[in-house]
């Protein structure tokens, strides 16, 4: 095994990890938690393939992995300004008592 | 593959195990924090300093301090009495083996057929910077946009209601 | 003999190194120095704690700790062996294992940080071609362990402390990041080594540090600001305001792991101190020119304790600011400032080596500080106080 293979091994089992989570837990905060893990999968992919492809120092992955990281962060803040509008409103953080669009 | 490899990606997997395991949301959201750690080590062991240092900044420095506020703003430390996985647990992690699968075959198909021994990449700050203003720079001022409607949006959206708000 | 007396830790890093085989001399002479960095800092704590309890004494009309040594200067010896042999209380209902490993972490973030100071000419423990940015990450790690502290005390007052402490810190941060980013403009570099030498020429015996430009001083001040902010101390204390909070989020903490806390706190100090000495004071560069036989290392430890006098003074002499008006300063005034003072130094590399880059950046900021000064301060009607009797 290579060691490019070995870091997308991890990154895919990250990936399995944080898509576990955000479709089994029940409270929202964790959804995003898993979303974060999905995203840093990604970022480690990205990573990897810079290093060990053709090219690095054209520095795509690098940048597309900075880029990334703004981004998650960006799409966390509002992600858990919408959890904590829905917690004031439904007094509650789990999902599966949130199933009706009535409310 | 090196050992530091190993003990990276054992510390990495474990803690987002722990992130999506465990039954309290603060101790999911501190195993985070090890999970984001160890991949900052991982792309620092992957000759990509300036991201390792950048995810260190934004993600441990920012989005798990950003975790921890929204749990604690939600009372998300009580646990809840049905239990913390939901009631379709089952078909989540099937589908969650199953992407794993078919990823892990694909990689451990198609990583042979690449060249082996590729050298280190060095890479300064300063090309970094460059590229950044010369090669990409339309990306970084849509994300400086991106970044200020996030802000903004974030504002708004979890803003208290006054009663005879306009 | 002077570059001899300058350079003599790292030569006697390497005469002592060289007794071993070559495929481990990198790797000792790296942690010899990670041992004296660990044994010397502490050390520096121990002394900086009388200092500060014998400076604030003599500010506040009344002597320090006189009793123990000379001068009551072997009280850090008294308090250490207090705080070792102190039991360790943990409160029943914390949350045990968050509760050790808080302390833990912010000293180990805290050492990390120590890495990238440059303490002399060719004395840096590691130089990282991002260095500076290295630092700021390994800063933010301290704000996860003040909420860890406490949240895991499972106290009310110690997570009201750690809110606003962790609060107060993000802001602060900020002003941190973008006062330093203008020495990065300037400089060229995040090494904090090209920095210093970016710094160390002289023109007619005057140094070229950069807290001699307008830029430069006006970084320096924000810089100062949020460094005060960034370790809690007065006056922006009141996460750990002793008057308000018990002790803030260590309040439930006892014997060693106080003292860790207080290592903690004291060691950022130290560090950031050193961070701003590096990136507006010149970092190990000598004052005049004719002065420069005096070794590099001296200059850095003389101004990294000037820095630390002048902590310790501003905390016996102003009174603490309250959590609003410190967010509101930050965000409102400071920031404001600190993004201008990017602007004003790209005009000062624009405009070249003249006279007019002086007057015109000097201009600006001066303009822009009393501008926003005023008009932050019309909105709160100081004036005649007006009184509201019940009806």
């Amino acid at each position: 095994m290579t060691p490019l293979a070995g870091y997308l091994l991890v990154a895919a089992l990250l990936f399995a990890i944080g898509l576990a989570g955000a479709l089994t837990r029940r409270n929202a905060i964790l959804v995003l938690i898993g979303i974060e893990l999905m995203l840093n999968a990604g970022n480690l992919n990205l990573i990897a393939f810079w290093r060990y492809g053709p090219h690095p120092e054209v520095l795509t992955g690098m940048m597309f992995a900075i880029f990334s990281i703004a981004v998650a962060a960006a799409e966390a803040a509002v992600g858990l300004g919408l959890v904590i509008q829905i917690h004031r409103h439904a007094h509650t953080t789990d999902l599966d008592a949130m199933n009706r669009m009535k409310g | 593959m090196s050992f530091v490899f190993y003990i990276l990606s054992a510390l990495t997997v474990a803690g987002a195990l722990a992130a999506v395991l465990l039954k309290n949301t603060v101790h999911c959201a501190l195993a985070l924090t090890v999970a984001f750690a160890g991949l900052a080590l991982l792309f620092l062991d992957l000759h990509a300093q300036f991201a390792g240092f950048a995810q260190i900044l934004v993600y441990i420095g920012a989005v798990a301090i950003l975790v921890v506020f929204a749990i604690l703003l939600t009372k998300g430390s009580e646990t809840p009495k049905d239990g913390v996985f939901s009631k379709t647990w089952l078909a989540g992690l099937a589908v969650a083996a199953a992407v794993f699968a078919v990823l892990g075959w694909a990689v451990l198909q198609s990583t042979s057929r690449l060249p082996q021994d590729v050298k280190a990449p060095t890479v300064t700050v300063q090309q970094i910077g460059q590229s950044l203003v010369g090669r990409y720079v339309l990306p970084l001022e849509i994300v400086a946009v991106l970044l200020t409607a996030a802000m903004i949006g974030a504002v708004i959206i979890a803003l208290h209601e006054k009663e005879g708000l306009q | 003999m002077f570059e001899t007396l300058d350079q003599i830790f790292v030569l006697l890093q390497h005469w002592l190194v060289g007794f071993l085989p070559l495929a481990w001399q990198s790797v000792a002479g790296v942690l010899l120095s990670v041992v004296v960095i660990i044994g010397l800092f502490p050390a520096l704590f121990a002394l900086t704690t009388v200092f500060e309890r014998k400076g604030l004494g003599r500010i506040q009309n009344r002597l320090g700790p006189n009793r123990v040594g000379p001068f009551g200067f072997f009280q850090p010896v008294a308090d250490g062996i207090k705080s070792l042999t102190k039991e360790d209380i943990v409160p029943l209902s914390a949350d045990v294992a968050v509760h050790f490993l808080a302390p833990v972490l912010l000293v180990v973030s805290v050492f990390m940080g120590f890495a990238v100071l440059p303490m002399g000419r060719n004395m840096v423990l590691v130089d990282m071609d991002a260095g500076l940015l290295f630092y700021f990450a390994i800063g933010a790690s301290t704000e996860l362990s003040v909420f860890m502290a406490g949240w895991s005390s499972r106290n009310k007052y110690s997570l009201m402390g750690a809110m606003r402490a962790v609060a107060q810190m993000i802001s602060y941060e900020v002003v941190l990041l973008l006062s330093s980013v203008t020495v990065v403009m300037i400089a060229g570099s995040l090494s904090l080594t090209k920095i210093v030498e970016a710094q160390n020429h002289y023109t007619w015996g005057l140094p070229h540090w950069y807290i001699f430009t307008p830029w430069g001083l006006a970084g320096f001040v924000m810089f100062t600001i949020a460094a005060t902010a960034e370790t809690n101390r007065s006056p922006f204390d009141l996460p750990e305001g002793e008057s308000e909070l018990v002790a803030g989020y260590h309040t439930e903490y006892s014997g060693f792991k106080f003292a860790l806390f207080f290592l903690g706190e004291y060691l950022a100090m130290f560090s950031i101190s050193g961070l701003g000495t590096t990136l507006f004071l010149g970092g190990w560069s000598a004052p005049f020119s004719f002065l420069t036989w005096i070794p590099s290392w001296i200059w850095f430890f003389s101004k990294l304790m000037l820095s630390i006098f002048v902590f310790i003074w501003m905390r016996g002499t102003l009174p603490r600011l309250r959590q609003d008006q410190l967010m509101n300063f930050a965000w409102k005034f400071v920031l404001p400032m600190c993004l201008l003072n990017l602007f004003v130094a790209g005009l000062w590399r624009f405009l070249g080596a003249s006279w007019q880059r002086w007057v015109f950046c000097s201009a600006i900021l001066i303009l822009a500080y009393i501008g926003m000064g005023l008009g932050e301060m019309r909105r709160k009607h100081i004036g005649p106080r007006r009184y509201r009797y019940a009806e």
